[in-house]
């Protein structure tokens, strides 16, 4: 019943996440603590897999690419006022668009397939969002179910196309051959020692640069142009956007377009840097993991990045955990990251009314409301 | 400060009251009493705290401090239950009743009286016949709630506060949704409960109603009590400074109009729902230059859709709007374009339509000029004339705080509302359709927007002034349409227009006017 | 320590082959998405580990996979941290086997259900199509409808191979008889799903089908719930499941992975482990059909005798069973 807590901004965006991971931690090492293993140890293994080496960033930060093009991709649906579920499939569609150019293509300069293989990754997803997008904003039929299905139907579409169309010739496991080498996105410890930097090879690679750029982009096109100034109207309030008037069926094609664009980027990083083949299920649930990501960073680029980062922290760190704890096997390190999902994001409000009655308790300045301008509003 | 006759102690008493809610201070040390067997007015602008003191009478909310006390004896209240336990009652600006339920088992739900419907029913309903015969509160019992007038559904929430026991019944802005010929029903109804020895706290920010039916009346301001009076010792003027703090003009100065040109016309408009239902039925008038028309009717018909339909939001089914010599309806031009053309619109209802409150306010002051070049070149917005242009309209319309980065929902409704009548008139439009300009605004604001829209008047534009609140359109209007039922039913000149004569025109009495 | 020191000098005296002392031979496991818990094909391979741990007393690493990216990730590390053989169980560890195996030529690898053709890596396949054939032979024995079903878990090669050998035994038994054939799902979540598996099973009792045949992983565990719910027969696959419902289940389709997984280390650790291809079907006791006192009573000693019969011809070549090939 009461008005929603206000906290200062830093609070906000700093510190009730703090704590709120911390609070998952805490629960994660009570759990550890009862299968027997102990909970600093854990932590620490944990950690050092994440971030103590330079193997262990590198994987780190090649997860955290592929959350990075998912979360945006949610994150940009979300401020249209649309519940994108199905950044899975768009990823998927995706990908095969990126790696239909890397098989034909391959045998042109790397320089040449990259654009083709960028814009085909985002056409291809693009198109898989439009038929949902269009369903909504012509037939009002619900962007959830519809993405949802989109899903299923992307899943079986390329079982199909892997099992009967695109495998090698002569093997058992539904891939297609391997790429031309000229159709690897260059890994970034190679492009690291060309300017002197000497850094383990590891899956991290261009495209993780490539997310960042994304990021940027929908930072501008969201918050600086008048294209996402009316995606926000008509996410925040369709009858201010009529009123005003902006076309909501309209945001809602551009934003799915967008969105569907973003989440077909992820073969940029999973096919062309990593695995250099198209196979089976290769987003392995990175678009959904985008949606937490997404509701973590607050729907803004940069708070995606962080929760991207912490999410790729969290794959790796757990695959460590569960490769050096035999106690801790891989479904442990599933309840570990469900618990900082559902702390972190779910019940992100539990800490924040006991947060904001200390702090009204101190500050009284009306200075402490949250500013809104032009910036990303959380 | 009790100069009862009777010797009772107070059907509710309150001492020190105090409640923050974070940085503000929404009740500072409130006490004032309310005597058995009165009607006790509660009056203050928006933001003066109180609906927070009901709702911590009634406990949605507890108090950071001080006591209450029914009939001299100390309460904790820390629920809707333990008020109801306690013998109050509280009737919600917005019901709180399921749409699809009769008014019988409204009433009954939450004192069911055992897993078994049929007998709780059953005694319920005799209790409620008693009711109905004791108050005169007639209501079909039978009858699903959302098939009723509003006038009723108000009735239906009376009738279960009285219903669960309830002595001391508070009512916050109970006409807010009412004709006025409903509040006067709702006024004698409340004499009737006096009568029978109810107490009743009425809570609203309209002066008439307090002068119609309080014994005594608090003022409350900034979330202080400012004045307690009885209230045949004062007057409307006397309160309205109470409430403001300062001097306040009630009644607009405005010399006579001086039409010009005809510059909007509307001819045999027809506007039907989503069911296909007409909502407005083949409507004409015209608006001149240097001239306010006031559209007058209770809500509900057709004002609201005749209005959306001249600013583009929905589509006529027939007729045309032409503006400048442009058939709006013909060429089908959506909102954006009729800005363009020189037609603004502040619309009705303001937080659902004419702000988005997660905005802050400088990206509120662009919303429909967005692709002004103004604001942005090839798409790509311009900050900083955006904020340069928020900072002019929020001081050209004295818009507190004057901070364009604030978001919109922290502004009180008054200056939201100047905000959005800033932005509409920014851009020099030549008709401005306005709805509800006072809807939720205080009164230091009321006044300022009445002044402003005299002086757009005067610089010739059309304007175009939706209003339930009759008071407003015999202040503001020059002249006066009446609708009923998707027509109008009457037009008049703002001199021979009465209360009366509108007030009969509202109810479907056709006019001698035109139409 | 010292009783392991001293038994390798004693092996080495006795011109055992042992290159790598038992105190530094480290095996290691890498189970697919399944897990190792998936009473089905993964476990299997786990049975095997398990045995040879017991066996030897020699412990292993293992790890479960949960993204693609992890299975090269996993390998790599275990390669780097010594492991002398690493088993990767499953053909979606093909392209992450031959990656790390060229990269570290000195690890041994052992690939199962696929074909990797490096000189570190062996790549141990089963012929389950002859395994399949068997059942659909005994599917078509007890079969009193003349219509049997086939559920399978994700349409892939792997599983069509199952499907082919299946019909094909039926067929063979009786040249009318009307097989059924539905696959679960076209994601890896049709290998767990055991409610759909139950409710296609129920549609092919629908039809008319009075045996079904699983291939389906964990999903046909519904598959064999149903059965038995409706008092029919089911036929079991890779482990031998005929304990799950005794009187229910016909038998099994048995593929030993667990004697691949647990031969692999034993041959690794004596160093006779060689790299290439090896092939397992019934000759090599590979694949078979499954016998034992839970289902002693359904299957009968005139269909074991049918069955053992053409067990024979398979293993002398006399009778052909086709494979299904990808294009």
């Amino acid at each position: 019943m009461s008005p929603p807590a206000k906290l200062p901004r830093w609070a906000e965006l700093g510190l009730l996440p703090a704590i709120n991971l911390i609070a998952a931690l805490l629960l994660s090492g009570a759990i550890i603590r009862l299968i027997g293993e102990s909970p600093w140890a854990a932590l620490k293994l944990m950690a050092d897999g994440a971030f103590g080496s330079q193997e262990s960033i590198g994987y780190t930060f090649y997860y955290a690419t592929n959350f990075i093009f998912t979360g945006l991709a949610v994150a940009v649906a979300y401020h249209a006022g649309l519940f994108n579920i199905g950044a899975e499939g768009q990823a998927y569609i995706g990908g095969l668009g990126t790696g239909l150019v890397c098989l034909w293509l391959g045998a042109w300069p790397f320089w040449a397939v990259l654009p083709l293989a960028i814009l085909a990754g985002a056409l291809f997803g693009a198109a898989w969002a439009f038929i949902p997008a269009w369903l909504q904003a012509r037939r009002g039929s619900h962007i959830v179910i519809t993405t949802i299905m989109f899903n299923f139907i992307a899943s079986a579409l390329m079982t199909w196309l892997l099992v009967n169309v695109l495998i090698r010739p002569g093997q058992q496991s539904p891939e297609t051959r391997e790429f031309a080498p000229n159709a690897f996105m260059p890994g970034l410890h190679t492009l690291l020692g060309k300017i002197g930097i000497p850094f383990t090879s590891t899956p991290l690679n261009l495209a993780f640069l490539l997310a960042l750029a994304a990021a940027a982009l929908v930072w501008v096109l969201l918050w600086r142009t008048r294209w996402g100034y009316a995606l926000r109207v008509a996410g925040r309030n369709p009858a201010a956007a009529v009123y005003a008037g902006i076309r909501p069926p309209r945001v809602t094609l551009g934003a799915m377009l967008l969105s569907g664009a973003l989440a077909g980027s992820l073969g940029l990083n999973e096919l062309m840097g990593s695995q250099h083949r198209i196979l089976l299920d290769f987003p392995g649930g990175a678009g959904f993991v985008g949606i937490a990501v997404a509701l973590m960073g607050r729907n803004q680029p940069v708070g995606i990045f962080l929760a991207a980062v912490l999410f790729g922290a969290l794959v790796q760190g757990g695959s460590q955990l569960s490769f050096d704890m035999p106690h801790v096997n891989r479904d442990m390190v599933v309840v570990i990251q469900g618990l900082v999902i559902l702390l972190c994001g779910a019940m992100e409000n539990v800490f924040r009314g006991p947060l904001s009655r200390l702090f009204a308790g101190k500050t009284r300045s009306p200075k402490s409301e949250i500013r809104n301008d032009g910036g990303p509003d959380a | 400060m009790v100069e009862e006759i009777n010797s009772l102690p107070p059907a509710l008493e309150l001492r020190g009251i105090d409640k923050r809610f974070g940085a503000v201070h929404a009740n500072r040390d409130l006490s004032f009493a309310v005597a058995a067997g009165t009607v006790h007015g509660v009056i203050g602008e928006n933001g003066a705290g109180k609906s927070t003191l009901m709702n911590i009478i009634y406990g949605f909310h507890r108090a950071d401090a001080g006591e209450i006390r029914v009939h001299g004896k100390p309460v904790e209240i820390h629920s809707p239950q333990d008020a109801i336990a306690a013998g109050i009652g509280m009737v919600h600006q917005h019901f709180m009743l399921v749409e699809n339920f009769t008014v019988l088992e409204n009433i009954v739900l939450g004192v069911e009286g055992g897993p078994r419907l049929a007998g709780g029913l059953a005694s319920a309903r005799a209790g409620l016949e008693q009711l109905a015969r004791d108050y005169g509160l007639d209501v079909p019992l039978d009858t699903v709630v959302s098939e009723l007038p509003v006038g009723l559904q108000q009735r239906v929430e009376i009738l279960k506060a009285l219903h669960r026991g309830a002595d001391l019944l508070i009512l916050d802005e109970p006409t807010a949704v009412l004709t006025p010929q409903e509040a006067d029903q709702l006024f004698k109804m409340l004499g009737r409960l006096r009568a029978q020895g109810k107490t009743v706290i009425l809570v609203t920010h309209k002066l008439r109603e307090i002068m119609a039916v309080t014994d005594r009346v608090t003022v409350m301001r900034q979330g202080a009590v400012v004045a307690e009076v009885a209230t045949r010792a004062t007057s409307s003027r006397d309160l309205a400074e109470k409430m403001v703090g300062r001097a306040v003009l009630l009644q607009v100065e405005k010399g006579p109009a001086q039409p010009g040109a005809t510059l909007l016309t509307v001819r045999d408009l027809e506007v039907t729902d989503r069911l296909g239902v007409p909502r407005v039925k083949g409507v004409s008038f015209t608006l001149r230059a240097g001239e306010i028309v006031g559209l007058a009717g209770v809500a509900g018909n057709g004002q609201s859709e005749l209005l959306e339909a001249l600013a583009g939001i929905r589509a006529p089914s027939r007729g045309e709007i032409v503006l400048g010599g442009r058939d709006l309806v013909r060429e089908g031009l959506d909102p954006r374009a009729r800005r363009h053309l020189g037609l603004a619109h502040v619309p009705e209802d303001r937080l659902r339509m004419g702000v988005v409150t997660g905005f802050s306010a400088q990206d509120n002051a662009i919303l429909g000029y967005h692709d002004l070049p103004a604001y942005q070149r090839g798409g790509l917005l311009n900050r900083a004339a955006i904020l340069g242009g928020c900072e002019r309209k929020m001081a050209a319309y004295d818009v507190r705080p004057p901070n364009p980065h604030l978001r919109i929902a922290a502004f009180s409704g008054g200056n939201q509302q100047k905000l959005v009548l800033a932005r509409e008139i920014d851009s020099d439009p030549r008709v401005l359709l306005v709805g509800q300009p006072t809807r939720g605004v205080d009164i230091g604001a009321i006044e300022f927007i009445h002044q402003k829209l005299v002086a757009l008047r005067d610089a010739g534009k059309a304007l175009l002034l939706v209003s339930v609140e009759l008071d407003e359109i015999l202040g503001l209007a020059d002249r006066i349409l009446v609708m009923n039922a998707g027509e109008i039913v009457g037009e008049l000149a703002r001199a021979e227009a009465t209360e009366e004569k509108i007030g009969l025109m509202m109810a479907g009495v056709k006019g001698e006017g035109r139409a | 320590m010292i009783s392991s020191r001293l038994l390798g000098v004693l092996l080495v005296s006795l011109g055992a082959v042992t290159l790598t002392p038992a105190a530094d031979f480290k095996p290691a496991i890498v189970y697919d998405f399944g897990g190792k818990f998936d009473r089905s094909f993964n476990q299997s391979a786990s049975v095997g580990a398990e045995k040879f741990r017991q066996d030897t007393g020699i412990a292993f690493r293992e790890f479960e996979i949960t993204n693609a990216a992890q299975r090269e990730q996993i390998m790599t590390q275990l390669a780097k941290r010594g492991s002398s053989i690493i088993v990767a169980v499953g053909f979606t560890q093909a392209s992450a086997v031959e990656r790390v195996a060229r990269q570290f030529p000195d690890v041994k690898f052992t690939i199962i259900d696929a074909v990797v053709d490096l000189p570190n890596v062996q790549s141990i396949n089963f012929r389950e199509q002859e395994s399949s054939f068997l059942c659909g032979m005994a599917a078509a024995l007890a079969s009193k409808t003349g219509k049997v079903g086939f559920v399978g878990g994700m349409d892939i090669p792997l599983i069509r191979k199952f499907a082919l050998g299946y019909a094909e035994g039926a067929k063979y038994v009786n040249p009318n008889i009307e097989v059924f054939q539905n696959m679960t799902g076209t994601t890896p979540a049709a290998w767990g799903d055991p409610t759909k598996g139950a409710e296609l099973a129920k549609s092919q009792f629908g039809r008319g089908a009075d045996v079904v045949f699983h291939a389906a992983g964990a999903t046909g565990i519904g598959v064999m719930q149903a059965a038995q719910d409706a008092g029919l027969l089911s036929i079991g696959c890779d482990s031998n499941q005929d304990y799950l419902h005794p009187g229910s289940v016909l038998t099994s389709a048995v593929k030993r992975v667990d004697v691949a997984v647990y031969k692999a280390f034993q041959d690794a650790k004596a160093g006779t482990w060689k790299g290439g291809q090896l092939v397992l079907g019934l000759a090599e006791s590979g694949v078979d059909y499954s016998y034992d006192e839970y289902n002693r009573t359904v299957l009968t000693p005139a269909m074991k005798q049918r069955l053992d019969q053409a067990r024979a011809d398979i293993v002398s070549g006399r009778l052909k069973v086709s494979e299904y090939r990808a294009q």
